[in-house]
């Protein structure tokens, strides 16, 4: 047995001590620049922040493929939906009249708006993919009002961190920081392929964000909520679907 | 196997401390991903071709095991538990491990040589005969005790420069986030769908390789090689038999 030659003891203590500090600085620099989702302790957390970060210095105003008209898909699959509460189907025999959009939190102007008062607030189309993160996927157009455009009318002031959108259904509620939140594809949509939303595609209102997973566009949202911070909203994680185990930042 | 080899005077370890280290890392990775992304698998257990792909559309092909999800028609009569939550964070973290991990391993061998002096086949082994003699279990020369013949430096190059880089390339086109950075990586690959089966087959190869390197670490000394790759030294020959 040789011993550990003095060289490589040096060696060894000098890329550990720079490992270290490297990582010191790379937290600290994390943090100043909101680079750490709200999941992002435990042990998953430095995976989770490697790729949150890395998407968020890499691409934070990239947009998500769009696909020619011909390539939507003639069968979407709508995933299975929970049996709706009472208040649902009130509202759904009603033909989703009364349903609302309330924005309020850190805003200056806390506003409810009917699904025709967001059409004629703004309105866009897209055609994305919905990508499940089982492995499923379809193309479908969406037609809605950018939460931007929603946000902007309510006026969020600027510590602004993250807009939570809660949906009728208890317990279903989920966060955007505001790079997603303010993106121009990141749609309250209230149609899809040239007709109403259907409820089994998340009408009357659903939330898409066709730059993550398809569990973050939550369907049936009722409330935006902007929040300077994620602590004290459910257990902090960011979203229901983070509680549950499922990562926050499901852009990959 | 040849008969015993005298134990060479010991002068410089049989793997370098970056290998060491790197093979090591990559084990953990390696073997955290295939579970998670086997895991994973059983919440669709369908593949499909081109951009898009669900149960309403026909697919590539089927695994036949039950699924994790009661929307997929499996055939059998019950559902598998939903493991995803932690499988997809175990999946991407140890994707991180890997990557840097290789990032590491790339550089540095390009840097000390590894690649050219430990990996390449040398100019006369380039031969049909060569590799079948490799395949014969005969070592090309007495050398061979200390370094991989033909077949093994084939091997690991195309595992190093072939699957791993395909892995992480297919694996990445499944990042509805970094496609909107670099759309390209999944169009190429003839859309997400494709990305996806071609993601599981270059695992399953990868998982093939993986199986005939512990089996030949069994035909050859298991506990002997291995301790090699953790401490460099080399195991008296004697032992391997």
């Amino acid at each position: 047995m040789s011993p550990i030659s003095r060289r490589k003891l040096l060696t060894g203590g000098v890329v550990a001590a720079a490992g270290v500090a490297g990582l010191a600085a790379a937290d600290r620099m994390a943090r100043r620049f909101g680079l750490i989702p709200p999941d992002g302790g435990g042990i998953y957390g430095p995976g989770e922040t490697l790729t949150y970060a890395a998407q968020r210095v890499l691409g934070k105003h990239a947009l998500a493929r769009e696909f020619p008209r011909g390539m939507i898909s003639k069968t979407p699959f709508m995933n299975e939906v929970a049996p709706h509460n009472d208040e649902f189907k009130r509202h759904e025999a009603m033909g989703f009249r009364d349903w609302t959009l309330t924005v309020d939190g850190m805003v200056a102007h806390p506003l409810t708006l009917s699904v025709p008062e967001l059409r004629a607030l703004a309105t866009q189309s897209q055609i994305t993919e919905v990508v499940c993160e089982e492995g499923w996927s379809y193309v479908a157009e969406w037609i809605g009002t950018p939460v931007e455009a929603v946000l902007r009318e309510a006026g969020t002031l600027p510590q602004v961190r993250y807009i939570v959108y809660t949906a009728m259904e208890k317990d279903g509620w989920d966060s955007l920081d505001m790079a997603d939140a303010l993106h121009p594809q990141t749609l309250l949509t209230w149609g899809m392929n040239d007709g109403d939303l259907p409820v089994g595609f998340g009408g009357p209102l659903r939330m898409r964000v066709p730059r993550q997973l398809g569990y973050k566009s939550v369907k049936y949202v009722m409330r935006l909520t902007a929040t300077d911070s994620m602590k004290g909203i459910g257990r902090g994680l960011g979203s229901v679907a983070a509680e549950g185990g499922y990562a926050w930042y499901s852009g990959i | 196997m040849a008969t015993a080899v005298s134990q060479p005077k010991v002068t410089t370890p049989r793997h370098s401390a970056l290998v060491r280290v790197t093979h090591w890392l990559t084990v953990v990775a390696f073997l955290a991903l295939a579970i998670t992304g086997g895991e994973l698998v059983i919440s669709h257990p369908r593949f499909y071709w081109g951009e898009t792909g669900n149960v309403n559309m026909k697919p590539l092909f089927t695994i036949h095991i039950p699924s994790s999800r009661d929307t997929v028609p499996t055939g059998y009569g019950y559902v598998m538990p939903d493991q995803n939550g932690w499988s997809r964070y175990l999946h991407f973290e140890a994707a991180w491990l890997a990557v840097l991990t290789g990032v590491v391993y790339g550089i540095a061998g390009f840097w000390t040589g590894h690649f050219r002096k430990d990996l390449r086949p040398a100019r006369g082994e380039r031969t049909g005969g060569a590799y079948w003699r490799a395949l014969r279990g005969m070592r090309p020369d007495e050398a061979g005790t200390r370094s991989y013949n033909v077949v093994q430096r084939t091997v690991y190059l195309g595992v190093i420069f072939v699957l791993f880089p395909l892995v992480i390339w297919t694996g990445l086109a499944l990042s509805p986030g970094f496609n909107a950075v670099f759309p390209f990586f999944v169009d190429v690959l003839g859309g997400r769908q494709s990305a996806r089966t071609l993601h599981f087959f270059v695992s399953d190869l990868l998982v093939v390789f993986l199986v005939v390197h512990v089996v030949m670490l069994l035909l050859n000394g298991f506990w002997a090689l291995t301790w090699e790759m953790i401490t460099g030294r080399v195991v008296a020959r004697k032992e391997r038999g």
